[in-house]
């Protein structure tokens, strides 16, 4: 059970408390959303909604509602939550940068220049306008680049734009007036002004971004579950950058290319992951996109850690992140013609470019709320299995033992290190190579698995 | 055009079934009701040729050949008003046609079984029975792994799949077309597709085809055609509206228009027993020596033509490549599936062979559809037309296509509608209407293509 500590409630004194993985008649939950989560836990059997001031043992609050009341609300041990309190750490774009930033001096302290390198998957960026000079020094010294700028704490593509000229940055800061409605709010907005990736791969002409799931179970130590679905956004217009005016090209958001003239909403701009996979493995053979997604691994594993120690790890807690992925071009010189100007700017970046190595990933953001609204019925299922498979993992129904390795479309991606896809449990040790126990892109044939799963004990069989 | 007088669209047939085994091409089956049925469709397209006032070929003037030449990549982005056009004709007006083939010799067929036939085509043409199609696609059995199948992730890749990836690697290596041919019968893998398809279908890429295909794109960039804007529709109609084609549809007019100005397809007709359209330069009706094949290609598209092309930009994205390859596989296979013929890959036979098999098979099935006025065919149809393109999960049809390939048929086609309509027997047996029925068989992407055939074929008490 939780409540509000400050309602006058009594202490926990008149309640029973009951033991962290006992299994439960009944779960009360809140939900503070209304699409596709609310569905799925209304549908769950064994949950019931609770009203307004009603004690619960689940709880999909918003960021608004945790940020007002985590801190003095009371919560049993079994009480769970979706959200940990400092999240933004991972989140906010001047956050992430700067705990990237301290986690790579510490790398290379540790294990040197070249490990450290694994941390350069976030476009250079500088915080606006703490580190406005910092900015101007590196734009001057890559002159004819794209910069975007991008509000630090709102999504779905608000407040952005590109720009290649200092001039207009100029302009932009001194109209201290912004035309959307942040105005009354007296906390100056923070904006970061990010290095603009301009030589993204494309399909169809079109630049595209994914969207991938990671479920964060607890940072200390950190465990954490990637889910096999995911999807590909496509922008509806093909990509140049000669037209950087245009918000809807650059911007693969759906929200915004909800927006755009030309959107058609019975279109759907959206690629399953397993299709984009199977698009690249048909172009670029399985090496490649096996070296892709590791990479993209990388991505996720040292993102999580670079904010292991600030994130307030607390039991009640999980989060389900949603990834933004954008992938690069390789460096060879592409039909339309070669920006020189781009090779060298792209050494002072200290981009990486291994021989072997033909794509990079570039992380684009973290979302704590990733979108849980539809935009179509395969978008739909995809978050309803998501979704579902997520409660199973947060496991009210103390119905696990705690040494899966895959659950539904999830499978476990770190626990307090690497997990390996090797047969048997996270105990079994590992003999022989490696090989990480992420499938994104892969069928996820969840329905068996979860069969299997739950199967009660006295007919499961001893692997 | 060799026309026969106008008997209507319902035809006597004067020649008996017999001549037809042998796919001979000139009965005067095919002659009339082929002749019928083109002479329909070049009327629909001269209306609306007068209709709109637009002539079926005009130069462009040069400001609008740059522009073209511009926006070449991306053609997409074009809105040109195509409300005023509409498709020349699509699947169902075609099985319309299919319909009113008749054998004039019904009485004495040499077919009695005939005589009980109750689908919708009444030509009784040979098709295969299941003991015969077991036999012509041995390799889809049960002992024999399959990609689509064995390759699922509760099967050890060691079991199947990695030897049969080397084996790939090494027809690749060897270049032997034959022995792709026999390979891709058990699917190809993801990685390789493309390439064993180029191999099959013997497209290299040469030079000499690159600038084959930039003086296509030279003539269209010259001159505009009526057929262009069916393309359009088409394109914006079908593949623009499919959640994974859309990505591609810059590519789709790349592929098509050039398709249609290219007369080297016109090769094809001396085995389609089909006869290209043919115009005549304004002025001079009638002159054989004023007469040009139109389109060039002699292919006038239909609705849901595009979809030939969709899925194979999944595996080549150079755009004379993908061209070719298209180009191959329709002059090989796809223009079978619109066109009258006797052949066995023809879309009578495959229409036949999915009724029979029906009938045969599930006959409790197929009474009880006929009852409720949804005969099956008025369903597969559409999938068959389209050789499953735009149901079928992407995947799925590119393993279908794969055994069209290996087997060089399209009966494969056949089989798998009827074995759709197995798989759904148990929803199908409650309906009570056509609706209900197109209902029930409306959404084909959750389909697993191979374990539906293989239990069709080798695990049906036949």
């Amino acid at each position: 059970m939780a409540k509000n500590k400050n309602a006058g409630h009594k202490g926990s004194y008149g309640y029973q408390k009951l033991k962290e993985r006992e299994p439960r008649a009944c779960i009360r939950f809140k939900c503070a959303l209304t699409n596709t989560i609310l569905d799925i836990l209304r549908r769950r059997p064994g949950w019931v909604e609770v009203k307004e001031e009603g004690e619960w043992d689940f709880y999909w609050c918003d960021v608004c509602w945790l940020r007002e009341n985590f801190d003095h609300t009371y919560m049993d041990e079994h009480v769970r939550i979706c959200h940990f309190r400092n999240h933004y750490e991972l989140t906010r774009k001047n956050y992430i940068v700067k705990n990237l930033k301290r986690f790579r001096k510490q790398i290379e302290r540790e294990a040197g220049k070249l490990e450290a390198t694994k941390c350069d998957f976030f476009p250079k960026t500088f915080e606006m306008p703490s580190e406005y000079h910092l900015f101007v020094e590196e734009f001057r010294k890559n002159p004819g680049i794209t910069w975007i700028m991008k509000p630090v704490a709102r999504s779905q593509g608000k407040g952005i734009f590109l720009f290649r000229k200092l001039k207009d940055v100029i302009d932009w800061r001194k109209d201290g007036v912004r035309t959307d409605d942040q105005k009354d709010e007296t906390q100056v907005e923070n904006y970061v002004a990010q290095c603009y990736i301009e030589n993204p791969y494309l399909i169809g002409g079109r630049k595209f971004d994914l969207r991938v799931y990671v479920l964060v179970m607890s940072y200390i130590p950190l465990k954490a579950w990637l889910y096999r679905d995911g999807f590909a956004r496509f922008s509806n217009t093909r990509f140049t950058l000669s037209s950087i005016d245009d918000h809807y090209v650059h911007l693969t958001n759906v929200a915004v290319q909800k927006t755009a003239p030309d959107y058609d909403p019975e279109k759907g701009c959206k690629w399953m992951i397993q299709r984009f996979r199977q698009y690249l493995t048909a172009k670029h053979g399985a090496e490649v996109v096996e070296t892709l997604f590791a990479e993209m691994d990388n991505i996720f594993i040292k993102s999580l850690q670079s904010v292991q120690k600030v994130i307030i790890s607390d039991k009640h807690c999980f989060e389900l992140y949603g990834y933004d992925i954008l992938i690069d071009q390789d460096l060879k010189p592409r039909r339309s013609g070669y920006n020189p100007q781009w090779l060298v700017s792209i050494s002072l970046m200290s981009l990486q470019c291994h021989w072997g190595r033909l794509y990079l990933n570039w992380l684009l953001e973290v979302n704590a709320s990733p979108s849980l609204t539809a935009s179509s019925q395969e978008d739909y299922e995809l978050k309803c299995r998501l979704l579902k498979d997520t409660l199973h993992i947060v496991d009210m129904e103390g119905r696990l033992t705690g040494k899966e390795k895959r659950i539904g479309g999830f499978d476990l991606m770190w626990n307090d290190g690497p997990v390996s896809r090797a047969e048997g449990n996270v105990d079994t040790p590992v003999n022989g190579s490696f090989m990480a126990n992420t499938h994104l892109g892969y069928n996820n044939d969840r329905k068996k698995q979860l069969k299997q799963l739950f199967k009660p004990l006295h007919t499961q069989q001893k692997v | 055009m060799m026309l026969e007088q106008d008997t209507g669209l319902s035809l006597a047939i004067a020649q008996i079934v017999q001549r037809l085994k042998g796919s001979s091409l000139h009965s005067q089956l095919e002659r009339q009701a082929r002749g019928s049925w083109e002479k329909r469709i070049l009327k629909s397209l001269n209306s609306m040729c007068t209709e709109l006032s637009i002539p079926l070929a005009r130069k462009r003037p040069i400001g609008e050949q740059k522009e073209l030449l511009n926006k070449w990549n991306e053609m997409g982005t074009d809105e040109p008003d195509l409300s005023l056009f509409r498709p020349v004709y699509a699947p169902k007006d075609f099985l319309e046609v299919l319909m009113n083939l008749r054998n004039p010799n019904y009485e004495n067929g040499d077919q009695p079984s005939f005589r009980n036939h109750l689908g919708l085509i009444q030509v009784p043409l040979k098709v295969k029975d299941i003991p015969e199609l077991k036999d012509s696609f041995s390799e889809l059995g049960l002992n024999t792994g399959q990609l689509g199948i064995d390759d699922s992730t509760q099967v050890p890749p060691e079991l199947f799949e990695n030897e049969h990836v080397r084996v790939g690697q090494t027809v690749l290596t060897e270049q032997d077309s034959a022995a792709a041919q026999q390979y891709v019968r058990q699917g190809c893998p993801t990685a390789l597709r493309a390439e064993l398809w180029a191999l099959i279908l013997n497209i290299s890429n040469q030079p000499e085809d690159i600038l084959y295909y930039e003086q296509l794109k030279s003539n269209v960039i010259q001159h505009d055609l009526l057929v262009d804007s069916l393309i359009y529709k088409d394109v914006k109609l079908t593949a623009s509206n499919d959640d994974y084609y859309f990505v591609f549809e810059d590519y789709l007019y790349q592929v098509l228009l050039c398709f249609s100005r290219d007369t080297s397809v016109l090769e094809h007709f001396s085995y389609n027993s089909a006869t290209p359209p043919k115009s005549y330069i304004r002025g001079k009706l009638g002159m054989e020596e004023y007469a040009v094949f139109y389109p060039p290609n002699g292919v006038i598209p239909f609705h849901g033509f595009s979809m030939y092309v969709a899925p194979l930009c999944f595996l080549y994205h150079e755009p004379s490549k993908l061209y070719q390859i298209f180009r191959e596989m329709y002059v090989r296979f796809f223009f079978r599936l619109h066109s009258i013929s006797s052949h066995p890959s023809g879309i009578v036979s495959l229409c036949l062979l999915f009724e029979t098999l029906l009938q045969t098979h599930l006959p409790q099935l197929f009474y009880h559809l006929r009852e409720i006025g949804a005969q099956p065919l008025r369903i597969s149809f559409k999938w068959m037309v389209r050789a499953f393109s735009g149901y079928l999960a992407t995947d799925q049809l590119l393993l279908l296509w794969d055994r069209i390939l290996g087997y060089n048929s399209l009966e494969i086609l056949a089989v798998l509608a009827a074995a759709v309509f197995a798989f759904r027997a148990v929803n199908l047996m409650e309906v009570t209407s056509l609706a209900a029925a197109e209902a029930v068989l409306a959404d084909l992407s959750t389909l697993k293509v191979m374990p539906l055939l293989q239990i069709f074929l080798f695990a049906t008490v036949t």
